[in-house]
């Protein structure tokens, strides 16, 4: 338990509130809301708009790595966003609550294709230079399987890293695995999988334990 | 030209000042009214003392220096380890229970860019000497009052029993390490990784629907009906105690206050039966927690159950301004 969040951001009354990331895990975010009744039209269209309200929901937009921190603050009640973001920011307080099991990735370890350069660095200097978007996931992983890392966050394009000499390997999330062939890299350990995920703000997953309850079955499809 | 201050830290000023010395009169005299009397503590004290608490601690302290003479010192996390020690140096034969109230800071770590205090106000009760369910129900009793007190007459008390999860899993007979791995989960909140985990137990069906069911129970007396139908005499003897709490509140006209939380885990330190937690529907935080600390008492020398809660203020102060203002707007339901 660390220092105590100062809220400035009221818990709302109202419609629940759930938060959807834009991105990869928005069209089949969509798709699964649809299958459930909640009319998503107005947001598969060119609107600039960011808050939308549709039946007993508002359904709030924004990029996948802040819905943890609308949810945790309360600003939103639900979210759905990405396992691979949940594990990034694992120190923040929700409720995880439903495996959508769409948007399906892998979080890996990639090397230059075939270059044993990594495992040279490793050996003769102790550590690895990992570059990653994922630094507490790639730290974590290197902590958790007892070898050290020298981890470097980038926030463009993670394969451009080992190509220019910046790092040995790369931790990144991997859907098909193109871009990593066309940028001569190959996986060479997986981390874990990752998912599109439910999650519930920790005040709300208790006083609107109804609404929440009942969201849940119909997004498991239960 | 501007001078920083740490981060976590701030200045109040008199507008919000007088508004906190308000409200801790306020529960201040809640607490004394429930024959609670009010006891200050260092803020500093030596390191090795209060890491007596040793993992039954409910947080690190942030902050540790040497004092003159080279001793280590740490800045109190929370008052219940500081009154613990209190009450084994300055009660060691005093008849219990004991009752203490105090309104003071305590200090934590606090990440970048979270907006974290890292120092903070807190207003608690320790009933030191009182056992489950009588204590527990007292404690349940000074909270509702206080909440009443601060203007949150629509606050609600989560209330749970940290060893409730895991009693179940010893009368399944999960082995040592899943029932490890699973309470790790379920503290950290994550109900798909419990799911999993459970999915691959060598337990009965109907053993896994228990077990799955069982952390999302919350609501009124309901749900322990609803844990029974679900798992038997195992459930019975795990929901035992909560069960009796409940009833006990109940006897007391406050159970519309409460809500039972089957799966309520605050963290893995000093809680040993019942937990609680504080939920106002105008914030998106918990306004405050507190349980039972049977063990800890022990670990300085005065082997003696206990129980307390404690309220951070500065959320306490944030709710009750947002209900104040829900109220003139007439979107507040008297």
């Amino acid at each position: 338990m660390s220092g105590v969040a100062r809220p400035t951001r009221p818990l709302r009354e109202g419609p629940l509130r759930l938060a959807l990331p834009r991105g990869s895990l928005f069209a089949p975010t969509l798709d699964r809301l649809d299958a459930i009744g909640v009319d998503t039209s107005e947001l598969r269209g060119e609107s600039r708009s960011l808050v939308f309200e549709s039946g007993d929901l508002v359904l709030v937009t924004m990029r996948p790595s802040d819905v943890p921190t609308y949810v945790e603050a309360g600003a939103a009640d639900v979210g759905v966003t990405g396992k691979d973001v949940l594990m990034e920011q694992a120190d923040r307080v929700f409720y995880e609550l439903v495996d959508l099991d769409y948007g399906g990735c892998r979080m890996v370890l990639a090397a230059p294709a075939g270059d044993e350069h990594g495992a040279e660095h490793e050996r003769r200097l102790g550590a690895l230079r990992i570059a990653t978007k994922y630094p507490r996931i790639a730290q974590r992983h290197f902590e958790d399987t007892g070898r050290r890392a020298e981890v470097i966050e980038v926030k463009g394009s993670v394969e451009l890293a080992p190509i220019s000499g910046l790092a040995d390997a790369i931790v990144d999330l991997v859907d098909t695995g193109r871009t990593l062939r066309e940028n001569g890299l190959e996986v060479r350990e997986e981390i874990a999988l990752s998912t599109a995920r439910l999650i519930a703000n920790r005040v709300a997953h208790k006083l609107r334990a109804a609404e929440i309850d009942a969201l849940s079955a119909r997004l498991k499809g239960t | 030209m501007t001078h920083p201050i740490p981060p976590g830290t701030r200045d109040i000023l008199p507008d919000e000042m007088r508004e906190l010395r308000a409200l801790q009169r306020r529960l201040a005299a809640v607490f004394e009214r429930f024959s609670y009397g009010e006891v200050a503590t260092p803020t500093v004290e030596y390191d090795g003392v209060l890491a007596r608490a040793g993992d039954a601690s409910g947080a690190p302290a942030a902050h540790r220096f040497f004092g003159q003479s080279g001793e280590l010192l740490a800045m109190r996390a929370d008052m219940t380890v500081p009154i613990a020690r209190l009450v084994a140096n300055r009660y060691a034969t005093a008849e219990p229970p004991l009752r203490f109230f105090y309104n003071a800071r305590a200090y934590r770590e606090v990440r970048p860019q979270r907006g974290q205090m890292g120092e903070f106000f807190q207003a608690g009760v320790e009933l030191v000497g009182a056992g489950a369910p009588d204590g527990t129900v007292e404690i349940v009793e000074v909270l509702s009052a206080a909440l009443d007190e601060a203007g949150l007459g629509r606050a609600v008390i989560g209330l749970g029993d940290a060893a409730l999860y895991r009693q179940l899993l010893g009368e399944i007979g999960v082995d040592e390490g899943a029932r490890a791995r699973i309470l790790s989960l379920l503290a950290a909140h994550d109900l798909v990784g419990l799911a999993a985990e459970i999915a691959v137990l060598d337990v009965t069906d109907a053993q896994r629907e228990l077990l799955t069911a069982v952390p999302g129970l919350r609501g009124g007396p309901e749900v322990l009906d609803r844990a029974r139908e679900l798992g038997g005499e195992a459930t019975d003897r795990a929901i035992g105690r909560l069960a009796e709490t409940y009833e006990g509140i109940a006897q007391r006209g406050i159970a519309n206050r409460v809500s039972l939380d089957l799966g309520l885990l605050r963290d893995l330190g000093y809680y040993t039966g019942a937990i609680l937690e504080v939920y106002d529907p105008a914030l998106g935080h918990v306004l405050g927690g507190g349980g039972r600390y049977d063990e800890l008492m022990g670990r300085f020398g005065r082997p003696l159950p206990a129980v307390g809660f404690a309220l951070y203020l500065e959320r306490v102060h944030i709710a009750q301004t947002e209900e104040e203002r829900l109220a003139q707007e007439g979107e507040v339901p008297e």
